[in-house]
């Protein structure tokens, strides 16, 4: 069956009007989310501060030699990627901060995406973010990224011709196959999903996402996946950061 | 990876009933799925659980492949004698996991 919509012109979802996905949730999942000591994700957290205390590479350091304790040094962080970084003139999301670090000042190979390594630190130094609001950057030098994400959340895809907006800004709360369309918004990422029965990544949902609607699906971290997820970040500026979260 | 969270209170009052709540990082593979090449992946579960306090078993549970990742067990038990928890996890592939707790009873 052929969907014959226009992508129609309406803005954004109106600020006061956005859901994150953990208000769609069941009150079980929600418990899951809330209480740390029973919120899966906190295997990878543990992992990831064990991870930060490591030395590594062939300067033989580990995150706490430079950023001492992470309950401060890495509060927001998380909440303010993906960020601008000047030494390359373009955004790095969270895991492509912490990969350049390994690179650049640890003189280790990066870390692959969903690897238990980069998801345990991503997930603990986004913990230290949780109950912040989401600020990235939105200025002449990242205006460019922003509106690339856009155009991608607004472009049509795959074999099934649909745009992110037909269903997350469209209809949302609206019904798919039975399952509550969310707006899709990526307040709780890292997050260990019930479907996944482990943590993963944003771009690992939007690989998923992808495929989903037929369309080739782009290898994470993507400079695509990266523009979609500075955008996704912008859309749900002011929103509380609930990382690592839980979701079905 | 033989990561485990364990949450119990620090201190209880004598004949109080406490709440133990224990989380084992384990992919618990069932035997059942099978790869895209149609290859049976095999089961590695975590097939045993136990609680041991000041070495008189408290708790135990038989976990079987319907039991899903991560597997989350709270039990309540009573707190008698102040002294130390022993919590065992055992399963396929020679899997052990232990953690070891202290509590205050008054």
């Amino acid at each position: 069956m052929l969907l014959a919509l226009a992508c129609s012109a309406r803005a954004e979802i109106p600020l006061a009007e956005r859901r994150s996905g953990y208000a769609d949730m069941s009150p079980q999942t929600r418990a899951m989310q809330d209480d740390d000591a029973i919120n899966p994700a906190t295997l990878w957290v543990l992992d990831g501060e064990a991870l930060w205390m490591r030395k590594a590479g062939a300067a033989g350091l580990a995150c706490a030699d430079c950023h001492r304790n992470a309950r401060e040094s890495m509060k927001g962080a998380a909440a303010r990627h993906p960020a601008f970084d000047a030494s390359t003139g373009t955004i790095l999301n969270l895991e492509g901060r912490i990969n350049r670090c390994r690179t650049e000042r640890q003189q280790e190979k990066p870390l692959a995406y969903e690897s238990r390594e980069l998801l345990a630190l991503t997930a603990f130094v986004a913990r230290q973010s949780r109950g912040l609001p989401i600020d990235v950057e939105s200025s002449a030098r990242t205006r460019p990224l922003l509106e690339a994400g856009r155009a991608a959340f607004r472009r049509r895809q795959g074999q099934l011709d649909l745009a992110c907006a037909h269903c997350h800004d469209e209809r949302a709360g609206k019904r798919l196959a039975g399952t509550l369309i969310p707006q899709g918004h990526p307040t709780a990422y890292p997050v260990y999903r019930l479907e996944w029965q482990a943590v993963g990544s944003l771009h690992r949902r939007l690989r998923n996402c992808l495929v989903g609607i037929r369309a080739e699906p782009h290898a994470l971290g993507a400079r695509e996946y990266i523009e979609l997820e500075l955008y996704l970040m912008w859309r749900a500026r002011g929103m509380p950061l609930e990382a690592p979260g839980v979701r079905p | 990876m033989t990561r485990v969270v364990v949450n119990l209170p620090q201190r209880a009052r004598r004949g109080e009933i406490i709440e133990i709540r224990t989380l084992a990082g384990h992919a618990m593979e069932t035997g059942f799925r099978r790869t895209q090449l149609g290859e049976l992946v095999p089961r590695d579960i975590i097939t045993r659980f136990t609680c041991s306090y000041n070495g008189v078993e408290v708790f135990s549970a038989e976990l079987h492949p319907a039991v899903a990742a991560n597997p989350l067990i709270a039990f309540s038990t009573v707190a008698t004698e102040s002294g130390t928890l022993e919590f065992r996890w055992t399963g396929d592939n020679g899997y052990v996991a232990t953690h070891t707790a202290s509590i205050a009873v008054d």
